[in-house]
């Protein structure tokens, strides 16, 4: 198992509110990892704080160390759009461009110039179609709106947009709480089959999603991470009683 | 959370698996006194009760299920759930046994006094022992009582190969007795499986309170998981 993310004594602060108390944590290359927790633990900052989207909040502000594949992401200079390339990021409600499905996809390829030529750039978005399991779906329509697409086309949509300017990890806030039972099956499907190529952060309130889907379980709380184990483990003999009372739905 | 919807649903299983347990400690031990007391009589109510018994397995199985298909426990509620349904077909396979020594009491109780029985209750005591205390200690998961159980099943292995040789000794010099202590020969190997069965559960225990398989460990490590 090799590292990809290691995160050691994260504190972060919004304005003179700690969020995240003191945050140390490896995920490994090619796995999934879930963050699950009650409403307002942090887990969704957390996974924020992995691509630097908190950057952008006033009076926002992050101590400790986020280094991926040895760099810390936090050092003077870091490129924050490359970074952002690298680590991407999908989010609980779809939020397609107002554009053809190509361009949707196409986007995020033309403003870095990852392409070589039109050509280059079809395949590359067809890849990025495939590879979100949603070519099949909209190959003859490509050039229709995006927000003609159901729910869960648009979620695996914004996962394709993701894909397409090649990362190497993708965090994924909530991605599946908006859509039905079906939608939410390809979707957890699309999660353990991109994990053969990507790293993947999901944060879930789902915790039986958590369990389907990832290789390890984050369990935080009041801004602390309380356990971080093997999956199979966190849900059939978690190391604290905390992550016990919170799977079993014992909190109240 | 104090009232959980699960939590009426597992104190329902617990309740039930308890019941059960009493059943099949009472089917072992008024079988072998149908066989001791030579009561035919008390081994036809022991065989008669075994299909309540039977009926009560098929409703844990059900219950346990459910549990599973709606609540999808987790944790210890899990591992509850699952050594539940493993300990139940072992308390029905017990109680199958206490029906097989009934039977065999019943055809014992027509055959001339064979043998004195010193040994059988002692087994059977032990054996009935074990299975009251594994069952108070699947209620108060205590793992360490569960291997001091596991360890006295060598007492009753120890009477088997006892009762055994007597009983083959018995069959050499005397001939006519062969029938009755063929019979029971069969009674000791049946306590001598309860005892397993016992053994069993108390692994369950430990699965139970420590999430740990100790079944089938001959020395070597399990492998790990990772």
């Amino acid at each position: 198992m090799q590292t990809k993310i290691s995160i050691s004594n994260l504190d972060f602060f919004y304005g003179k509110v700690q969020a995240l108390h003191g945050i140390s944590l490896e995920i490994p290359e090619r796995e999934v990892v879930a963050f699950i927790g009650p409403s307002g633990c942090g887990k969704s900052t957390f996974i924020r704080t992995l691509n630097r989207m908190n950057d952008t909040i006033p009076g926002a502000r992050v101590e400790g160390e986020v280094i991926i594949d040895g760099e810390n992401i936090y050092a003077a200079g870091t490129d924050v759009v490359a970074l952002r390339r690298k680590v991407g990021m999908v989010f609980q409600k779809s939020n397609p461009f107002p554009k053809s499905i190509f361009d949707n996809v196409a986007y995020g390829i033309k403003i870095n110039g990852i392409h070589s030529n039109k050509t280059d750039l079809k395949d590359r978005v067809e890849n990025a179609l495939r590879n979100a399991a949603l070519w099949e779906e909209v190959k003859d329509r490509l050039n229709m709106s995006a927000f003609g697409l159901s729910g869960g086309q648009q979620q695996r949509l914004c996962i394709a947009r993701a894909l397409a300017v090649e990362p190497e990890v993708v965090l994924m806030d909530e991605p599946a709480s908006a859509l039905d039972p079906i939608a939410t099956q390809k979707i957890e499907e699309l999660v353990v089959e991109l994990k053969r190529n990507y790293t993947i952060v999901i944060v879930t309130h789902n915790m039986q999603q958590a369990a389907r889907v990832s290789d390890r379980t984050a369990f935080f709380m009041l801004g602390k991470l309380i356990e971080f184990n093997r999956t199979d483990k966190v849900f059939q003999n978690p190391d604290e009683k905390l992550t016990e009372d919170y799977i079993t739905g014992r909190f109240g | 959370m104090d009232h959980r919807i699960i939590d009426q649903q597992l104190d329902h299983l617990r309740d039930k698996i308890l019941l059960l347990g009493g059943a099949t400690e009472q089917a072992v031990q008024r079988a072998m006194q149908s066989l001791v007391e030579r009561d035919s009589e008390l081994a036809k109510q022991v065989l008669e009760e075994d299909k309540i018994i039977d009926q009560m397995e098929l409703e844990i199985d059900r219950l346990s299920i459910e549990i599973i298909a709606l609540q999808q426990p987790a944790a210890h509620d899990l591992r509850f759930v699952i050594s539940v349904a493993k300990i139940t077909p072992i308390l029905e396979r017990i109680a199958d046994h206490a029906g097989s020594i009934a039977e065999a009491a019943i055809i014992l109780n027509n055959e001339p006094h064979t043998k004195n029985y010193v040994d059988f209750p002692i087994m059977a005591q032990t054996a009935t022992e074990m299975l009251r205390s594994a069952l108070d200690a699947f209620t108060s998961e205590d793992a360490a009582l569960s291997r001091e159980i596991i360890e006295r099943d060598r007492l009753i292995d120890e009477a088997y190969r006892r009762v055994f040789s007597e009983l083959l000794e018995m069959m050499i010099d005397n001939p006519a007795a062969t029938t009755g202590a063929a019979h029971l020969l069969f009674v000791a190997k049946h306590l001598e499986r309860i005892g397993d069965y016992v053994k069993d559960i108390c692994e369950l225990n430990v699965y139970l309170r420590e999430a740990a398989f100790i079944k089938h460990r001959y020395g070597s490590p399990t492998p790990p998981s990772e």
